[in-house]
């Protein structure tokens, strides 16, 4: 009982750590490609895109508040990127037991009210949400095509300011997508992302 | 005396008393804020919240314990909003209907970043979080999690 005890307790402590020390991502990693289910049905994999030359991944939802602030400039960041190779991926992160407005079927309905131009998919494990390390929504991650794989360039908001007040703000990742386009290094490669904390499955 | 003039002089002393008491919410700057709790002979609990986080509005009693509970010592228990700017209306009549007794802010932000950079550059953004500053101690802390009361009162004892 007592070997069974021990070995129960390094079970669980062993547990506790794994799902702890999930840091995620950091600019310079290669990030995971995924399969996830978009609102049309399909699934969508960063593989498909044959002629990208990267991704603008925004983990995203329908709920938050920071989400729908950001909701506008998320779609302009495919009209204005799309067609010069670095097309928007939006996840949404959420257990939608946690946070019934953010099930697929309220996503559906949001992506076809809004006219999305980008797939909306939905982390039903929410292992690819771990992966990458996205901590609240909207949180975007831009990867860089390369012969190694998709090298995640940038990591944070989409400006610094999410109301959307101040003419003069700091478009991080139009910034970053605008240095991969030119060659450029990316000036500010790391930010906050500001937001809704993740709506994780519970006792997962 | 009618009764009907007893009655609306209690209605209008009710709601005058209500009116005096009502907690009025203000803009805060980063600035501003440190300049605040710089001052030496408090000890301040910074509580960053917003209206629509739950777990957020779920913790506030606690904080407003602390504070009713040493009101006549030096501490300050500052609950200040993170809510967005156009929301300033709707952080008063929280404050009001759930008859907060701290002293209650908005967040003014012009940059996000450096708002969340300049309490912490350890804190992710996530709310709730609480920062807790004795200036004469040299002590400053923040702390991006949820507290109970009992927690609360422990940090207070332990850095007052």
């Amino acid at each position: 009982m007592k070997k069974f005890l021990a070995v129960l307790m390094l079970a669980v402590t062993g547990l506790v750590a794994f799902t702890a020390d999930t840091p995620g991502y950091k600019v310079g990693d290669i990030a995971t490609d995924f399969k996830l289910k978009n609102v049309d049905g399909k699934t969508i994999s960063l593989a498909n895109y044959k002629s990208a030359k990267g991704y603008i991944v925004v983990f995203t939802c329908n709920h938050c508040p920071y989400a729908k602030a950001y909701e506008s400039r998320i779609m302009d960041l495919d009209k204005m990127y799309a067609s010069k190779g670095y097309p928007v991926i939006a996840i949404s992160p959420n257990d939608p037991v946690s946070e019934p407005a953010d099930s697929f079927d309220n996503m559906k309905k949001r992506a076809a009210e809004k006219k999305y131009t980008f797939p909306y998919t939905i982390d039903e494990t929410q292992d690819i949400t771990r992966t990458y390390g996205a901590k609240a929504t909207p949180h975007v991650f831009v990867l860089q095509k390369t012969d190694k794989g998709n090298v995640v360039k940038y990591i944070g908001a989409i400006d610094d300011d999410t109301e959307n007040a101040n003419p003069n703000r700091t478009k991080y990742v139009e910034n970053a997508v605008n240095a991969l386009l030119s060659g450029k290094a990316i000036e500010t490669s790391t930010t906050k992302a500001i937001g809704c904390s993740i709506k994780w499955k519970k006792g997962a | 005396m009618s009764k009907r003039f007893i009655f609306s002089m209690l209605f209008t002393i009710c709601f005058t008393v209500a009116f005096a008491q009502s907690n009025p919410v203000r803009l805060l700057t980063i600035q501003q804020l440190e300049k605040r709790i710089s001052n030496p002979d408090t000890v301040y609990v910074v509580n960053f919240w917003a209206t629509w986080c739950g777990p957020c509005v779920k913790e506030l009693p606690n904080f407003d314990q602390l504070q009713t509970t040493y009101k006549n010592k030096p501490l300050k228990v500052l609950l200040i909003s993170m809510d967005f700017k156009s929301k300033f209306n709707e952080v008063k009549a929280f404050a009001k209907t759930r008859k907060l007794v701290s002293e209650v802010f908005l967040a003014d932000k012009t940059n996000e970043q450096a708002f969340i950079d300049g309490i912490d550059k350890s804190w992710s953004g996530a709310l709730p979080g609480t920062l807790i500053v004795n200036t004469k101690k040299h002590f400053r802390k923040f702390y991006e999690q949820e507290f109970i009361y009992t927690e609360l009162n422990k940090l207070y004892q332990t850095n007052k």
